[in-house]
């Protein structure tokens, strides 16, 4: 069995790209902060944030249309600073595409081959094959208004591609998509990654996009990194509230930490209700502040209380988001703060016993959720 | 397609529009072209009269021949007038092109706030009549005038430059003109040209220059061409700057126009130099509608 794909565990493996301490500056705003980042071969790299969260200008730094105020972008230990667009091995897919609205789907993808100088045959091939992979083949003659939102995307991700780049730059590459073409498209993008062994970075606001397609995700905030970690760890452990809040559906419940013992804390977050328990493995101290992060799939609904739970509330449904396959319940605890609980819906909606108003009482595992420090 | 009769009439408007004050003058110009030279008032023969009936309009229409069009083609003055406007029309439009796209390009890549005042600042010399424009041209390029004073001063050069009354002076009189013609449509599609197709072009490795060649260039096509029959067109048939600055070295149309109806008083011939010169620009005319549809089509 091979190991597991996981360069950035291994102390030995070099980084393709290495950012040190890179700050931005736009006149007296700080897009990025002293942010430092490796980034490995064969990575699917996912860069996720919020609208102004700096990770646009991240990437047009990697791309050289932006220059880092401090700091150095190194790619295979050489400093890509000084070097314009034009001369670094990385190529980016925009956000708009910016196909070339004169030009063919054939001509739009060799242009950039044809600057670089490569022999005509070799054009040929090259751009041949990589319209075979994107499926583009029977387009190569159209402009791109003769194209779909689809095709156009495709066209845009070949004529990155077929320069070999060492490093893909993906701006949001799928946002203009509907739903399930983006949904079909990102396992697309898979494929043409593990074919090509390129290394890709992708920027994007939307967590289920940088979720499903990457091997590690940077979650940035006010340019700086909130967490990097893989798409599991990013869920099921996240670093602070920010991460766990922006990454899926959770509900945090604030309380003091009461005992402290080894692998495990009780938190008190209401007065009346037994101290929750909340496996943890660095303790914080009894009596400062924490954080319990709950995902609503680990936390179970019932109308009678359960016989063997770690952890059980009473409350009241408030609301409950049908949403087909499964069902998030808003159910309000005694002091008026909200828990989400979500069940799948296995049974036909009308033989379900929980509705609007219902007492009920959830329940969840003292390994379900994750210990924030306050 | 039904149509209620208020769409009709809306539509009918702007054809009534053409009718009237284009159509039916051009037909009298025609007319008056197919006619004879006459001493009366007005000076051609002959003149519809509806009093005679049906003979008197057969007669009328008997009276009419394609002589002055002949003698327009046997007289090399005026093949020449027409090369001659072609000639000074085509140069004009290329030299207004190149320094048209620069100044546009320039515009285009201006800071974004800065933009509408330079803009208006290309508009500012309609604020001022197209005449006194000219004529401060005179006061500039005369033998005396500003220009020579200055190179004089600067002693760059040792005698006064003979430019007034000369082609050149026609050069420049209608660069001048005309150069907001030609910038507007190029800034136009300048402009409006999304900024990342630069991005990509650099990052797909292309030099500055082939970026211009390769992108730039092509996409403000339909602003070169716009602006190069805006140019051409009313260039032509241009007679007020021959007539003021090129003197009587200059040969063009609308000067040879102008002479053959005021100066001789021969309306019928200056009616088939008006006639031919219509026919002569409707061909660019039509060129540049086509490009149009086929742009519209294309978007």
């Amino acid at each position: 069995m091979t190991p597991p794909f996981a360069p950035w565990a291994d102390p030995d493996s070099a980084p393709l790209i290495d950012l040190r301490n890179v700050t931005k500056r736009f006149g007296a705003f700080e897009a990025v902060r002293d942010l430092s980042l490796t980034i490995y071969e064969r990575e699917f790299f996912a860069i996720l944030g919020p609208s102004g969260c700096g990770k646009t200008t991240l990437m047009r730094m990697l791309a050289g249309f932006e220059t880092p105020n401090e700091g150095q972008i190194l790619l295979d230990g050489q400093d890509l600073t000084p070097i314009p667009p034009a001369g670094r091995p990385v190529n980016m897919m925009f956000q708009s595409y910016a196909l070339f609205p004169h030009l063919t789907v054939e001509k739009n993808i060799a242009f950039g081959l044809r600057r670089e100088g490569v022999p005509k045959g070799e054009i040929a091939d090259r751009v041949t094959d990589i319209m075979r992979l994107v499926q583009l083949t029977d387009f190569a003659r159209r402009k791109p208004d003769q194209l779909s939102g689809g095709q156009r995307q495709r066209v845009a991700l070949a004529r990155a591609l077929v320069k070999r780049p060492r490093l893909l730059l993906l701006d949001e590459p799928l946002g203009a998509l509907d739903k399930k073409l983006r949904q079909e498209t990102q396992f697309e993008l898979m494929n043409i990654q593990e074919t090509l062994g390129t290394t890709f970075v992708i920027v994007t606001h939307d967590q289920e996009e940088a979720m499903t397609v990457s091997s590690r995700i940077a979650v940035m905030r006010d340019g700086e990194l909130a967490q990097v970690a893989t798409p599991t760890d990013l869920y099921e452990r996240p670093a602070t509230r920010f991460v766990a809040d922006f990454i899926g559906e959770v509900t945090i419940l604030g309380g003091r930490v009461t005992t402290a013992n080894r692998g495990g804390v009780g938190l008190a977050v209401m007065e009346g209700a037994p101290d929750l328990r909340v496996m943890t493995g660095d303790a914080p101290p009894a009596g400062t502040e924490a954080w319990l992060a709950l995902r609503p799939e680990k936390v179970s609904i019932a109308r009678e209380r359960p016989a063997e739970a770690d952890n059980a509330l009473p409350g009241k449904v408030l609301d409950i988001a049908y949403l087909g396959n499964i069902s998030t319940y808003h159910v309000a605890l005694a002091d008026g703060s909200i828990v989400k609980a979500q069940e799948s819906n296995r049974q036909r909606a009308d033989r379900r016993g929980i509705t609007w108003e219902n007492d009920v009482w959830i329940s969840w595992e003292e390994d379900a959720g994750v210990l924030l420090p306050g | 397609m039904n149509r209620t009769l208020g769409q009709r009439l809306l539509v009918a408007l702007p054809y009534l529009w053409l009718l009237v004050l284009f159509l039916a003058p051009f037909l009298i110009v025609l007319k008056i072209s197919l006619s004879d030279l006459a001493v009366s008032r007005p000076p051609y023969t002959p003149q519809l009269d509806l009093s005679e009936g049906w003979s008197g309009l057969r007669a009328f229409f008997a009276e009419l021949d394609f002589e002055n069009y002949t003698f327009l083609a046997e007289d090399s003055l005026y093949i020449n007038a027409y090369l001659s406007s072609l000639k000074i029309a085509g140069i004009s439009t290329l030299i207004t092109l190149l320094i048209g796209y620069a100044i546009a390009y320039a515009l285009a890549r201006a800071p974004r706030r800065w933009r509408p005042t330079l803009v208006m600042l290309v508009i500012l010399p309609f604020w001022t009549s197209f005449l006194i424009r000219v004529y401060a041209w005179i006061g500039i390029l005369k033998t005396e005038g500003l220009l020579n004073q200055m190179l004089l001063s600067i002693g760059l050069i040792g005698e006064p430059l003979h430019i007034m009354n000369t082609t050149t002076a026609v050069y420049i009189g209608i660069v001048y003109s005309y150069l907001p013609f030609m910038i507007l449509p190029i800034y136009a599609t300048l402009e409006k040209m999304d900024e990342s197709l630069l991005e990509a072009a650099a990052d797909l490795g292309s030099s500055r220059f082939a970026t211009f060649v390769l992108v730039t260039l092509p996409l403000s096509l339909p602003g070169i061409v716009a602006g190069c029959f805006l140019v051409f067109i009313p260039a032509i048939g241009e007679f007020v700057i021959p007539d003021l600055l090129g003197g009587s070295e200059t040969l063009m149309i609308g000067k040879t126009l102008w002479v053959e109806f005021f100066s001789n008083r021969d309306w019928p011939l200056a009616s088939a130099v008006a006639t031919l010169l219509l026919l002569l620009l409707i061909i660019p005319i039509v060129l540049f509608q086509r490009q149009q549809m086929k742009q519209e089509i294309g978007t």
